[in-house]
């Protein structure tokens, strides 16, 4: 039954969805409706989950002294922390002049925005020792990765109007043309993989633990 | 070609510090290394939200955290300057966990700049978690999707959501994305169904996934990382974020340009190597 259940629950919901989609009876639709509701409440109960299993496994880490045990322990300081100091607030949690939002806009923004910001550094870095122009195929990725630099800010016009063009045309022919293939592959795909889990033919969501 | 053997050793530490002097210096000094000429993508998104009416209902999806505030947020804030300009109201929505606080922000600064209301003229109905589902399901009801706002006022009691039931009372969707979920998914569950038109900033790396749906009518425009966002902000009059990001921008372009060029000089690639490679 621990196989049967979550294959019939996928196969009823999957079912639903695909015809709720397409057909606006009523009948259809407040099943459809209904359906959509629980989704987002055990979308909602993962995020307990998901802080659970955060904590659980880190704490474990931290308590045995494992390797860069100190990081988890920041980690789940910080956790607590905000959680704390947002529960603590309430509703006005979110209100520019709470505790939550100081921490907000002074660490989690700044910390977030620089970690992306260091991808600056590390793709200067790669440009200098990695990227090497070994065979014609790296030279055209050489050229149109030249031509993109250049063409999509502001100082490819000022070198010649042609610059922004060639970018443009590199990005609305070639490029997308690729892209379109990859999303028709893609769709295929989903579409495969929809098919194989509403029948039940596809089962890793159900692998692992006691129900595998 | 040995003469610039030795940048081959070459610290790196000396490359990161060339590329920090020339982000920060154009930053700092503001000077205009060329004019930022807008491109028919960001026109696109500019005659969408300029051919809307006064009294217009739009749906504001923040998708982003600020991971990529350097790319998102000057899109963001123009675009809420350029709806709030034209007296077009916004229900201002955000499907990242970390997204409403910058929603607020944006939608202060344009009501503070704009004399508008909160309630009356825009709302912030803030994060929902579900992805995909929350788009579908606001096909069906938005309010019965987001109950309350993000201060906790339920929706009955706001102005501006009196009459909004769902997408068909909407009348343009902008969506400001940073990846999954974002414009992609907009697309796929509310575009191709619902057929409301739609706007996207979304980030660069991002944007040829967009293109697709530019060219087959499904996106109306689309602005890519913050270059596009400085050429909507010059669309707009409205200098601002982007615009002075634009210098740091081209500088760094060409600077890694010339590194692929100077790390091919300094070791240039053995004839066997590139047997290897093909």
């Amino acid at each position: 039954m621990k196989r049967e259940i979550p294959i019939l629950i996928t196969l009823i919901s999957g079912l639903f969805c695909l015809i709720g989609f397409f057909v606006p009876h009523p009948w259809v639709r407040n099943s459809y409706e209904d359906i959509q509701t629980w989704a987002l409440i055990l979308v909602g109960l993962t995020y307990v989950l998901g802080v659970a299993n955060l904590l659980s496994v880190n704490l474990k880490s931290v308590s045995a002294r494992r390797t860069d045990w100190l990081y988890k322990l920041v980690l789940v300081a910080s956790l607590l922390v905000m959680m704390g100091i947002g529960f603590s607030e309430g509703d006005k949690y979110l209100d520019t002049t709470s505790k939550f939002s100081w921490m907000y806009r002074n660490f989690y923004s700044p910390m977030s925005a620089t970690m992306f910001a260091l991808l600056a550094f590390f793709i200067a870095s790669a440009a200098f020792r990695a990227f090497r122009i070994r065979s014609p195929e790296a030279m055209l990725l050489a050229i149109a990765a030249f031509i993109l630099m250049i063409g999509r800010v502001p100082v490819g016009n000022l070198i010649s109007h042609w610059v922004p063009d060639a970018a443009d045309w590199l990005m609305e022919i070639p490029q997308n043309a690729a892209k379109r293939g990859i999303l028709i592959g893609a769709a295929l795909g989903v579409m495969a993989t929809g098919i194989r889990l509403i029948l039940g033919i596809e089962k890793t969501y159900g692998s692992g633990g006691d129900g595998a | 070609m040995s003469g610039l053997g030795w940048l081959r050793n070459l610290d790196r530490r000396w490359l990161f510090l060339c590329v920090a002097l020339l982000v920060i210096v154009p930053l700092m000094m503001g000077f205009h290394v060329a004019p930022v000429l807008p491109g028919h993508r960001a026109k696109g998104f500019y005659d969408t939200v300029e051919k809307l009416p006064a009294g217009s209902t739009v749906l504001l999806a923040g998708d982003y955290d600020p991971g990529t505030i350097a790319e998102n947020y000057p899109a963001h804030l123009a675009a809420v300057r350029h709806l709030m300009s034209k007296n077009v109201k916004i229900v201002a929505i955000a499907l990242y966990p970390g997204g409403p606080p910058l929603t607020d922000e944006v939608l202060a600064i344009g009501a503070r700049e704009y004399n508008k209301q909160v309630g009356i003229d825009y709302v912030n109905l803030g994060y929902k978690a579900g992805n995909e589902v929350v788009m579908s399901r606001m096909g069906l009801s938005i309010p019965e999707t987001f109950p309350v706002d993000s201060r906790g006022v339920p929706v009955g009691q706001i102005p501006v959501m009196t009459g909004i039931r769902n997408f068909n009372d909407l009348d343009l969707l902008v969506n400001i994305s940073a990846g999954y979920p974002g414009t992609k998914e907009w697309v796929q569950q509310v575009v191709s169904r619902y057929h409301i038109p739609m706007v996207a900033a979304v980030t660069a790396v991002s944007a040829p996934e967009y293109y697709p749906y530019l060219q087959t009518g499904q996106l109306q425009g689309l602005l890519g990382g913050m270059a596009g966002a400085a050429e909507y902000e010059a669309l707009v009059k409205h200098p601002a974020l982007a615009m002075r990001g634009m210098d740091a921008q081209s500088l760094a372009h060409l600077f890694i340009a010339f590194l692929i060029i100077l790390g091919n000089l300094a070791s240039p690639p053995k004839r066997d190597a590139g047997k290897r490679d093909s």
